[in-house]
């Protein structure tokens, strides 16, 4: 990317001609003007929060001139300190993106789903299009068969407020079902809380951290990352298991290689270590947890040794973890990862990991897990909805209630798993099927379904049946190219959204207000989804003429304003951390049935679930393929920020890892480009090699949310390979909902060449706003 | 007057970037270039692993080649020890981008050499440059080296060994580096994959 000083010569060679040629006697003084900086103009702030990922960091915009120019993290915001990520400070880059959708676009007629054909149309026209087809399908088919998908804070508009009021149950969110439920339900059912949006790790106190396939520094959640580094620094030591040697395990005192899919072994194992040595914390133990002697029997055999023909790690490296942790407990602790949903077993997983945590007597203790408070607010008072928003979120489990009122059916995936929010993976069949019911008619909300959703052949099987499929979005990504109607938001620079309320050790409340106004003839979510509501007929549920006057109300109910938070942009709340401080107020934390923690689950046995975790063999790889196992880098957000292109400059392509002898033996050179094809003939790329020691023979791993189809996406478009492209199978977490993604084989085909595009570079100087 | 130097702190350092998209927001970098870039290099063999993660951008040399080499005077030394261009008198003839042995300069396309300036217009406003303010792990730390209170001499006066990269070039770099993974020191350019 860097100009190289052979470069150079050829530049300055130009340069110095131009100069002679223009004849100037002064050659010393600039024949141009040099432009004036940004920061030179009148700066204007605007207090709102990120969107570039879903970790809301509060954020300071910069405006000069109309445009927005420089973003920076709110110095009193809990999420973000001052300080943001990469793709925090890139935000402009999206706002700016020429790519983006800019007014309402309708199929052309007689084009079929996937063909990109589209002619413009108004507001109006879009509008009552799909009102009138919606309305047809509830008259034909009932309202739950219209399915709500949505990902990012503007969601909140298209999968509770819109389906809650319309009566539909399946709203969906990729960040349940393929991310967070198995740790969600699991905590639940352990701790009687969920996890949340923000896991709530006490690192300031904490000195003893194991990481499970938890990639900090590669998903660059802001806080985390700062909190981690910082206990770090103060001399905590860390372990890592990952097949794959992470960033975090380059800070790592210990990395262990486990073989993938055993990690339930090895967290049984340290079980049975800190039961068997009686190294567990025995008075927190008795005080706050219910089935140990069942714990105790289950774990009997489950040794070392038992564990390390399964997981490869040394039985004498994991009993001297299990000693190290329990000599530094309760500051010691392992923190939930966020995308748990790798096996199908993972509830039982993260149960394990709940189970280890309640045995070093760390949960609502300093060192360990803080208790998240949420903070005070209240809902604007609109009329009740028929419906309770079943979608859940990364920050709970929440779900609807399992008792449907009268007239309106249940989830389409109900009776499949135990959790009571829908997983997204489940809403497809019944569009193809018609089973339970028919699922006629889809409003897509910032998803990427062909990104986050496994099985894309089956997902666009179940777009062509549709009778409506809407699209609501920023770019025109793959997905978005298959609607009837698309409808171009803007980005969150340029609109109100709902406030967020995070839970967390300090509970707080954000407010995203416009930096700049909307560009072309984009709007923000909540103006579509209100004029889409009036249109439905569901002007009773929409009472607020406009967004200011819902948020006011909201905020003068728990005495504040928007002038105030418009002028503050986080309204910080005190929290109640500690089981100490809940006991103060004769508190008890714990919801779960018995109102302890829950070692063994009274409720998983009547449901027919294994009450304590056990470990299930992974599915395994047929000779030839490698386990794909995947990940994120911190400069990109899933499938979102490929067309930015200060961060594509960044990391304009992801590599496939294949451990160095492991390529040497396939014939692989470093940097050719190869395909990827999965077992069942699904073929990704052209990919970059990078041979590494950094991961085991049996797997290899991508990046995730490269590979982008759009042609419209221009930066994004072809570079590197879809780690969900190759992901048709999966295996469901019976318990959770979650889609266990890491059952997916790949084979390495080589000869694939290096695809022929444009330099991000040249794209970005070509497209400039 | 003030000896500023920045420090980073390479055990913190996981290569996120911030730094970089900051630094290309905050001065208007123009695409295709970069002032401020990220090095990644993996040392020993499975399972003795160890990367390193290596922020790199203009080291404001207390003796820098790049200045002598400028014909019009635009390269120069700050008071305050900061290597700075006069954009309007540089003539872009590219005879600092040759001299400098950190490929720390480049041609901005509207006409002039451009490169780091440890964000200048904000030090003089009492703010930290715009990578120091955002690293999410604080691995950057700027400041006074004459000042011994400053976080930078605290930092360097704690470290076990400081780094500086080409030390064989004598140019007394101002851009330190701590805490390098490997006790052989930073990684070699050849060693390391970009």
């Amino acid at each position: 990317m860097k100009l190289t000083r052979r470069k150079f010569v050829t530049l300055s060679a130009a340069s110095v001609g131009a100069i002679a040629l223009s004849g100037r006697a002064d050659a010393l003084k600039a024949p141009w003007t040099v432009p004036r900086k940004w920061y030179e103009d009148e700066v204007k702030t605007v207090y709102s929060y990120c969107e570039n990922c879903f970790w809301k960091c509060g954020i300071t915009v910069k405006v000069a001139g109309g445009k927005v120019r420089k973003i920076d993290g709110q110095k009193d915001n809990p999420k973000s300190r001052g300080r943001l990520c990469p793709r925090g400070q890139a935000g402009v880059a999206q706002l700016y993106d020429p790519d983006r959708l800019k007014r309402p676009l309708i199929r052309v007629e007689g084009s079929q789903r996937g063909e990109g054909k589209y002619r413009e149309a108004s507001w109006e026209e879009a509008l009552d299009y799909i009102a009138e087809r919606m309305l047809k399908i509830k008259d034909e088919y009932g309202p739950e068969a219209i399915a709500f998908f949505g990902h990012g804070s503007g969601d909140t508009w298209f999968v509770e407020y819109l389906p809650a009021a319309w009566g539909s149950p399946n709203a969906a969110k990729p960040a349940v079902s393929v991310c967070t439920a198995p740790r969600e339900t699991a905590s639940q059912w352990t701790f009687g809380r969920g996890v949340g949006g923000h896991e709530p790790i006490d690192w300031e106190n904490t000195d003893y951290i194991v990481l499970i396939g938890h990639h900090i520094g590669e998903d660059t959640h802001n806080t985390q990352l700062q909190d981690f580094s910082a206990a770090l620094k103060r001399g905590a030591r860390l372990v890592v298991v990952d097949p794959r040697f992470s960033t975090a395990a380059s800070k790592a005192d210990r990395w262990l290689p486990i073989k993938p899919g055993t990690d339930t072994a090895l967290l049984l194992a340290w079980i049975n270590v800190l039961i068997s040595e009686g190294l567990y914390q025995r008075e927190y133990v008795e005080k706050y947890t219910t089935g140990f002697d069942e714990l105790a029997r289950h774990v009997a055999g489950k040794t070392p040794e038992w564990a390390a023909e399964i997981t490869e790690i040394p039985a004498d490296t994991i009993r001297a973890v299990a000693r190290e942790m329990a000599a530094h407990a309760p500051r010691a602790v392992l923190p939930p990862s966020r995308h748990t949903v790798w096996y199908g077993n993972d509830t039982q997983r993260m149960r394990a990991l709940y189970i280890l945590n309640a045995l070093l007597g760390n949960y609502g203790v300093p060192g360990g897990f803080y208790l998240a408070k949420s903070p005070y607010l209240e809902k604007y008072p609109h009329p009740p909805f028929p419906l309770e928003p079943a979608a859940g979120g990364c920050s709970g489990s929440s779900g609807g209630g399992e008792e449907v009122p009268e007239g309106y059916k249940p989830r389409a995936d109900k009776g499949k798993f135990f959790a009571k929010t829908t997983a997204i993976q489940e809403l497809i069949e019944p569009m193809i099927s018609g089973e339970p019911y028919p699922i006629r008619g889809l409003l897509c909300y910032g998803t990427n379904l062909f990104h986050s959703i496994p099985n894309v052949p089956r997902t666009k099987e179940a777009l062509k049946k549709l009778d409506l499929y809407v699209a609501i979005d920023v770019l025109p990504m793959e997905h978005v190219m298959w609607a009837d109607v698309i409808l171009p938001e803007c980005t969150y620079l340029e609109r109100y959204d709902d406030l967020v309320a995070i839970a967390h050790k300090t509970p707080f409340i954000e407010l995203r207000q416009p930096a700049v106004e909307p560009l072309w003839d984009s709007k923000p979510g909540w103006w579509i989804m209100r004029e889409l509501a009036v249109r439905l007929g569901l002007e009773k549920f929409v009472p607020w003429k406009n967004i200011e006057e819902y948020l006011d109300t909201r905020l003068q109910a728990i005495g504040s304003s928007l002038e105030e938070m418009k002028k503050k942009g986080t309204i910080v709340q005190r929290g109640r951390p500690y089981l100490k401080d809940w006991e103060r107020w004769h508190m008890n934390p714990f919801k779960t049935p018995s109102g302890k923690i829950e070692l063994y689950s009274e409720t998983f046995a009547e449901h027919g679930y294994d009450p304590l975790p056990d470990y299930t063999p992974p599915m395994e790889p047929p000779a030839g393929f490698y386990r794909l196992l995947y990940g994120r880098t911190p400069v990109h957000s899933f499938a979102k920020t490929q067309n930015n292109w200060v961060l594509m400059e960044l990391k304009p392509e992801n590599e496939v890892w294949i451990n160095r002898a492991e390529g040497e033996k396939l014939g692989l050179s470093q940097g050719e480009y190869v395909w990827l094809e999965n077992d069942q003939g699904i073929r990704e790329g052209p990919v970059k090699v990078r041979l590494t020691e950094r991961i085991r023979r049996d797997c290899v791993y991508l990046v995730h949310g490269f590979g982008h189809k759009s042609r419209g996406t221009r930066i994004a478009y072809g570079r590197g390979a879809s780690d969900n492209y190759l992901q048709t199978r999966y295996v469901l977490d019976k318990i959770s909902g979650g889609a266990g993604l890491r059952n997916n084989f790949v084979k390495i085909v080589p000869g694939a060449g290096r695809p022929k595009l444009k330099r991000v570079a040249q794209l970005a100087r070509e497209r400039r706003l | 007057m003030a000896r500023y130097a920045m420090v980073i702190d390479l055990e913190a350092c996981v290569g996120c970037g911030a730094c970089a998209a900051a630094c290309v927001l905050e001065n208007e970098v123009p695409p295709g270039h970069n002032r401020l870039w990220i090095r990644q290099r993996e040392l020993g063999e499975f399972p003795d692993l160890t990367v390193e993660y290596r922020p790199e951008q203009c080291l404001h040399c207390e003796n820098p080649p790049c200045v002598p080499a400028c014909p019009t005077g635009a390269s120069y030394q700050s008071d305050d020890g900061l290597v700075l261009i006069k954009y309007e008198r540089c003539i872009a003839c590219g005879a600092c981008i040759a001299a400098c042995p950190y490929d720390a300069r480049f041609m901005n396309p509207a006409g002039y050499v451009d490169k780091c300036t440890f964000c200048e217009h904000r030090v003089k406003n009492g703010q930290d440059p715009a990578c120091v303010e955002t690293c999410p792990t604080g691995c950057r730390v700027f400041g006074d080296l004459d000042d011994p209170e400053s976080p930078v001499r605290v930092l360097l006066e704690e470290a076990e060994r400081i780094d500086v990269l080409r030390p064989e070039m004598g140019t007394s770099p101002k851009l330190l580096y701590v805490n390098t993974p490997s006790k052989r020191g930073l990684a070699a350019a050849e060693e390391v994959e970009l």
